[in-house]
């Protein structure tokens, strides 16, 4: 189905929202937007809309500069600062910072700086990877359950009460005691695990979606159910799986990191900023602050950036929604 | 209200047993059986098969599975083969404390949270308000051993007020109560994480309390203010706080896994760690199962509490 050129137009691709009502213009054809209530802006996208929000959000904006910089910090630092994290060095245990080792090293013999990137890719590349996992299946579980109804809904829902039941980071322990090591495994078992929530939120708003006139008359024009799904329900339920994406990443990362410090984290050479915290109480006691807190700092400005980003985006989705 | 209860309760049930089966199904796939923490991981085939067929581990794993189910009713755990004690007597012995510790990090967050978040609602956009905000935002991203990690650092090695953990002559619930300055950092860890938490909560509940008509009304008929927020805002703005602690009991089963971990205190979370480490296959679930009870007991409270609060709440 293609969508009428006069409606994306005007800017809000197929869904046009209760608040708005299409009428054909008596005058030549045209058609002219009537909203029942507030402003309707008809040159600017819902998107652009929420971006000129979240654009507006000082603190937003600086958390996802900074996002920026750790990031090139992580994957584009290591052109630039060479160091060797394969080959244990026992000459340079755990040495303070120095112009040779800007952070010290640790008990290995590692570049504590250099290591920092490392663990950082892995972090980062976990959070993304997890949160893929969780959203793809909790996007199409909840999309099926709440287009389907009926038994098969109530059955689903019900298995998500139960799954949910089960406190996360409990059974993501246990699954990892057999399965981690690898940056794979990890994000697997962590997003096999955290596809509920969003399941939930996508169920939730296909329901009220799938009442819309714009499904409706997909549906009557002859669509099938999978177009109807993945052309109609998911694109439009893509606000909220947007939001919760950070919210996952966030989630993902910290529980890599309790991972780590339990001692279930990624197995040598790799590792991660939780792995790298498994001895910090031994570090505390010594008084080796070089290995505690820039690798604890760093995780705790990612995580908060994610959470700030996330905060912000709802507050921008919210504001697409109310304006349309 | 008591058919409502019975009906939750049914469904309880079911949800506790649908966790036990997928618990059950997911140890059976990480480990399918305990021998080798028995025998060893050097036992000889002959030794490691004789010993399943013994406790039954070589049965197909339905029948496994309904005969675990059988001692679930009957309470019965199993044994705990690394601590060579039964599950339930080693949960009995640690549960105390670990109830102990949650309990009393939970009183004093609510202490905190509840009146912080009403006065940053009150004193909104204020620069309190906003460093409120920023330190709970902070407290919130942050790793629980983490926070952990930064007051041991300061209170125990910098200020050495407090010892750094709790030492090995604590060992039943009466000595922990009796040991405060051991206790002391690990309480206000796990009370500060659920500060962050709750005072969010906290502060937009009373955020929307405030534009009621009804602290209008109590403006207008001249109440002090202190009465305002006391008797009407913090009370009102509470109730939220009910659903909030009922949904939080998974987080605080983990929250006390890391803190006992980290300050090597003596209960369920470290039982557990101990386990996980060791395999220890019935303790393994045995705790997983408890967290999934804790979490439906938990929101069952919350809905029944809220509703013998808040008269406008109906069961239905």
């Amino acid at each position: 189905m293609a969508e009428p050129q006069d409606i994306s137009a005007v800017g809000f691709g197929e869904d046009l929202g209760q608040g708005v009502a299409l009428i054909p213009a008596p005058s030549g054809g045209l058609h002219q937007l009537v909203p029942d209530a507030g402003d309707v802006y008809a040159t600017s996208s819902g998107w652009r809309l929420a971006w000129r929000e979240y654009a507006s959000n000082k603190l937003a904006l600086i958390a996802l500069a900074l996002l920026i910089l750790v990031v090139l910090f992580c994957f584009v630092g290591p052109i630039f600062y060479h160091s060797n994290q394969t080959l244990s060095n026992p000459l340079d245990q755990t040495q303070p910072p120095s112009a040779a080792h800007l952070l010290g090293t640790d008990e290995n013999g590692f570049d504590e700086l250099g290591r920092l990137m490392l663990g950082g890719q892995s972090a980062l590349e976990i959070g993304a990877y997890a949160s893929l996992v969780a959203i793809v299946i909790g996007t199409l579980y909840g999309a099926i359950a709440g287009l389907v109804g009926g038994v098969l809904d109530a059955v689903l829902m019900r298995f998500v009460d139960v799954l949910l039941s089960i406190p996360f980071l409990i059974v993501v322990l246990v699954l990892a005691t057999k399965y981690s090591g690898t940056v794979l495994d990890i994000s697997l078992v962590l997003g096999i695990f955290s596809w509920l929530v969003p399941s939930r939120l996508v169920r939730g708003e296909v329901l009220t979606l799938r009442t819309r006139d714009f499904v409706i008359a997909a549906q009557t024009m002859g669509a099938n159910r999978r177009r109807v799904i993945f052309r109609h329900l998911i694109p439009n339920a893509m606000s909220v799986t947007i939001v919760n994406i950070t919210f996952l990443i966030a989630d993902s990362i910290l529980a890599l990191a309790l991972l780590g410090f339990i001692g279930f984290g990624l197995q040598f050479p790799n590792t991660s900023w939780g792995d790298m915290l498994g001895n910090a109480q031994t570090y505390v006691t010594n008084g080796e602050w070089w290995l505690v807190y820039p690798v604890g700092g760093l995780l705790v400005i990612v995580v908060l950036c994610f959470n700030i980003i996330g905060d912000a985006l709802r507050d921008a989705v919210d504001v697409r929604l109310r304006r349309r | 209200m008591i058919g409502y209860i019975i009906r939750r309760l049914l469904t309880a049930v079911i949800v506790v047993i649908g966790v036990a089966a997928i618990t059950f199904a997911m140890l059976h796939y990480v480990a399918p059986s305990p021998v080798y923490i028995v025998l060893g991981t050097k036992a000889t085939h002959r030794a490691i098969e004789v010993w399943n067929r013994q406790h039954g581990y070589d049965r197909p794993e339905i029948i496994q599975f309904l005969s675990y189910l059988n001692n679930l009713i009957h309470l019965n755990f199993g044994y705990a083969y690394k601590f060579s004690q039964s599950v339930s007597a080693l949960f009995k012995e640690n549960a105390g404390r670990s109830a102990y510790l949650s309990g009393t990090a939970l009183v004093l967050s609510l202490i905190i949270a509840l009146p912080l978040g009403v006065v940053q609602a009150v004193k909104r956009n204020s620069p309190g308000d906003y460093a409120a905000t920023a330190v709970n935002f902070t407290l919130y991203s942050m790793p629980s051993f983490f926070l952990g990690l930064i007051l041991i650092q300061v209170f125990a090695l910098d200020l050495g007020w407090f010892p750094p953990g709790v030492s090995d002559t604590v060992t039943s619930t009466f000595s922990a109560i009796t040991h405060v300055r051991q206790l002391f950092l690990p309480i206000i860890t796990l009370a500060l994480l659920n500060v962050a938490a709750f005072s969010r909560y906290m502060r937009s509940a009373a955020l929307d309390e405030l534009a009621q008509d009804y602290i209008r009304l109590a403006r207008a008929k001249g109440l002090s203010e202190r009465r305002v927020l006391v008797r009407h805002l913090l009370r009102n703005a509470s109730l939220s706080t009910i659903t909030l602690i009922g949904l939080s009991v998974p987080s605080l089963l983990a929250g006390n896994l890391l803190i006992e971990i980290l300050f090597n205190y003596p209960g369920l979370g470290l039982l557990f760690y101990n386990a996980l480490t060791n395999l220890d296959y019935n303790v393994m679930i045995a705790y997983t199962l408890l967290g999934a009870i804790l979490t439906v007991l938990g929101n069952l409270l919350a809905d029944i509490t809220i509703a013998a609060a808040d008269p406008r709440v109906r069961l239905g």
